[in-house]
């Protein structure tokens, strides 16, 4: 075990995989000898050599088709697109091609070394271009699979597990948490499982969801609610496709009521999509609406950021307002 | 701060490209004969002749196909006639265990490499036996054995997954390369761009083919871009270039043999530029008529690259009218037949809609899956294609 930050727990599964498989790989803009503009892939260029750490041109599409290619070729490639906002030059190689190549050749080919990984998600004063969370696009797209981490332990588990995946995954970091999380890490390779939630405190009375650096601000809340002699059940997602229906139906069959939060925008989120599933598995089970607690229907703010987002005191009283209902 | 010493200059001086004139290479005329002052590839009789068969094997699979889907049979289809030599000309220039990434429009490069008439049909037809399972409509083939990766409809997006792939081949060092192709139209999206840049920056073994075929869909090249076509692109990415007749079997395999050198055992990339004609419409959905002229295409027609080749064959002795024969009625048979046979072969089965999403089914499509076999068997005269395979499960 070693005491890390997140950045630091992506660096050591980066250098874990890389280590332990010469097929993988880990480019992007200033990934090389710069280490990535956050710094999560430091010294990895040193270590592994040019051809297997390396710059690319500035060119989202490309990074996402050459990584494709790569993929199909039989390499491990770890792409990392610089902020999330900036992945959508990519959409078409995402959602036309990494998630249906498996699908449309019949097996024959497909892309499922992949991992992209992008900085997500607001709470530093990034704007519009430096805060969006936009997993929901994704979730849309039936081939791919989503993680989110909520701290370093997790990050760098789910990452190995992404890593080897034989599907091709999103791997959305919370960059607000990237030196604000610090936790013990194990030095070995570890894999935690995509598609499973996790439930990190057990309760009674209601059920509150969420994912990636959402999950602190849920704890914040919990405690808060708790004193108020409110049982939480706390689930971390984890994987947002494809998710665990499972573990979150069971837990709002004993609960009966559910809060969902997460940082994008209300209209399409993918709080959404889970009160749709979870209304019509747990529908006579439940004692109120599911609630949902998130960004605002605008492009992401500067100034009034704070005001904008789902933050801890909202999230408490949609616990509150469910409880109460 | 740039790449190149730039030479200084005190008042404002534009450059437009001008003197960059990029010549065509040729080397055999339509009447078999080779130009003058041009020289013969080192093309062997065995390697000539399977190229001739792939073009004429790839012309009477257009034909028949896009009658087929005239009467009915078959849904859509896209034939390559006109580009035959550029397709299958490039493709007998690599080694077989090349990479290919086409567009879609590139069957004869399938053919070339031994692809099955039936392995055609199963996938016209989506049966049971068709290797993509029936998912993609008509003329997206794909093949492990045969090095040649399943056709994906939007375009230009094999274009920087050719330069990843290829990245791949040079570091595991086994001395491949691949060729991606493209049409003019294509060139003009961003992928294009994306993949030469990061190919020459990178320095790896890929050979863009461009098909300046004259047309995307009803658009002429002289709506596609303003430049001397697609080639003088390569000079901003750094990029060896070479423009080539694509009707003239003997350029196009010379050309690619030459830059298969430059992109295997020097990493360099290689743009080529097959100038030819799309002698048919794009799709069976289109109609060229609205936008092109009869005397258009009777003069392209007069440049036939099968003619071409078989003129020179039959000037070699390699080939004769009996030859020819002999070739044009085995092929319309084994065409005809085995288009009966896939055309009566069952689809595949139900599992296929669901399976290869992932590489197992997760949990909620396995219960959308089971919730659409239950439906299917309270009415199966609904569904014929799957009424039987709907009664397993739950």
């Amino acid at each position: 075990m070693t005491k890390m930050n997140m950045l630091q727990a992506i660096n050591n599964a980066l250098d874990t995989a890389m280590a332990e498989d010469e097929r993988v790989l880990c480019f992007g803009e200033d990934v090389g000898v710069f280490g990535g503009v956050f710094r999560a892939t430091s010294n990895l260029q040193q270590k592994y050599g040019k051809a297997r750490c390396f710059n690319t041109p500035l060119v989202e599409q490309g990074i996402i088709g050459f990584a494709n290619g790569l993929a199909a070729q039989g390499s491990v490639p770890v792409a990392e697109i610089q902020f999330a906002d900036y992945i959508f030059p990519a959409f078409d190689q995402i959602v036309n091609e990494s998630a249906k190549f498996r699908y449309r050749s019949g097996n024959l080919f497909n892309v499922g070394g992949l991992t992209i990984r992008a900085p997500y998600g607001g709470g530093i004063a990034g704007g519009l271009y430096h805060s969006q969370s936009p997993e929901a696009y994704f979730a849309h797209t039936p081939g791919l699979k989503i993680v989110v981490p909520r701290n370093p332990h997790q990050a760098k588990g789910l990452l190995l597990g992404a890593i080897h995946d034989p599907n091709p995954t999103l791997f959305f970091e919370p960059k607000r948490l990237y030196r604000a999380s610090v936790g013990e890490v194990p030095d070995e390779d570890y894999r935690l499982p995509l598609g499973e939630a996790e439930i990190t405190k057990e309760g009674t009375d209601v059920t509150v969801l969420g994912w990636g650096a959402q999950m602190e601000v849920i704890d914040q809340a919990v405690e808060r609610a708790e004193k108020d002699g409110i049982s939480c059940e706390v689930i971390d997602l984890r994987t947002i496709l494809p998710w665990d229906v499972e573990t979150v139906a069971n837990s709002v069959f004993k609960t009966g009521r559910l809060v969902v939060t997460h940082e994008a925008p209300l209209t399409g989120g993918f709080a959404g999509e889970i009160a749709a599933t979870i209304q019509e598995r747990c529908f006579l089970y439940l004692e109120s609406p599911i609630a949902r607690v998130t960004g605002m229907d605008t492009p992401f703010p500067l100034v009034l950021e704070k005001e904008h987002l789902p933050n801890h005191l909202k999230v408490y009283e949609a616990i509150r307002a469910s409880v109460e209902f | 701060m740039t790449t190149t010493k730039s030479k200084v200059v005190y008042s404002p001086v534009f450059t437009d490209g001008a003197e960059f004139h990029i010549p065509t290479f040729k080397i055999l005329k339509q009447d078999g004969k080779l130009y003058k002052s041009a020289k013969a590839p080192d093309l062997d009789k065995d390697k000539a002749l399977r190229i001739y068969r792939a073009m004429v094997t790839t012309r009477i699979l257009d034909e028949r196909m896009l009658a087929a889907q005239r009467q009915g049979r078959l849904s859509f289809y896209m034939q390559c006639t006109g580009e035959e030599a550029a397709v299958i000309g490039s493709a007998a220039a690599l080694d077989d265990n090349d990479m290919i990434m086409a567009q879609y429009r590139e069957q004869g490069a399938l053919a070339y490499r031994g692809f099955a008439i039936d392995e055609f049909m199963n996938q016209l037809f989506g049966n049971e036996l068709d290797y993509g399972k029936g998912r993609q409509m008509p003329v997206h083939y794909g093949s492990v054995q045969l090095n040649y990766m399943t056709i994906s409809s939007p375009l230009a997006t094999q274009i920087p997954q050719a330069t990843g792939y290829a990245y791949g081949q040079k570091l595991r060092g086994e001395g491949h390369c691949t060729i991606t192709y493209f049409g003019e139209g294509a060139a003009s999206e961003g992928d294009f761009h994306a993949a030469l840049n990061m190919a020459a920056v990178h320095r790896v073994p890929v050979i863009f083919l461009c098909r300046n075929n004259g047309y995307a869909i009803s658009t002429p090249a002289t709506e596609q871009f303003a430049a001397d076509g697609v080639a003088p692109r390569a000079y901003g990415y750094k990029m060896d270039v070479i423009r080539v007749d694509g009707n003239d079997i003997l350029a196009m395999y010379q050309a690619t043999q030459e830059a298969r050198k430059l992109a295997v055992e020097h990493n360099r990339p290689v743009l080529i530029e097959a100038m030819s004609y799309r002698l048919a419409a794009h799709s069976s959905s289109d109609d060229p008529s609205g936008y092109r002229s009869k005397d258009e295409e009777a003069v392209w027609r007069e440049k036939d690259p099968i003619l071409r080749m078989r003129l020179w064959l039959e000037s070699k002795k390699w080939w004769s009218e009996d030859d020819e024969k002999q070739l044009q009625e085995t092929m319309r048979r084994e065409v005809l037949e085995t288009m009966k046979r896939a055309q009566k072969r069952p689809p595949p089965p139900l599992e296929t809609l669901v399976s290869d999403v992932y590489d197992e089914v997760p949990p909620s499509l396995a219960e959308q899956f089971d919730k659409l076999k239950a439906h299917i068997r309270r009415h199966p005269d609904e569904y014929p294609k799957s009424a039987e395979h709907a009664k397993g499960g739950a």
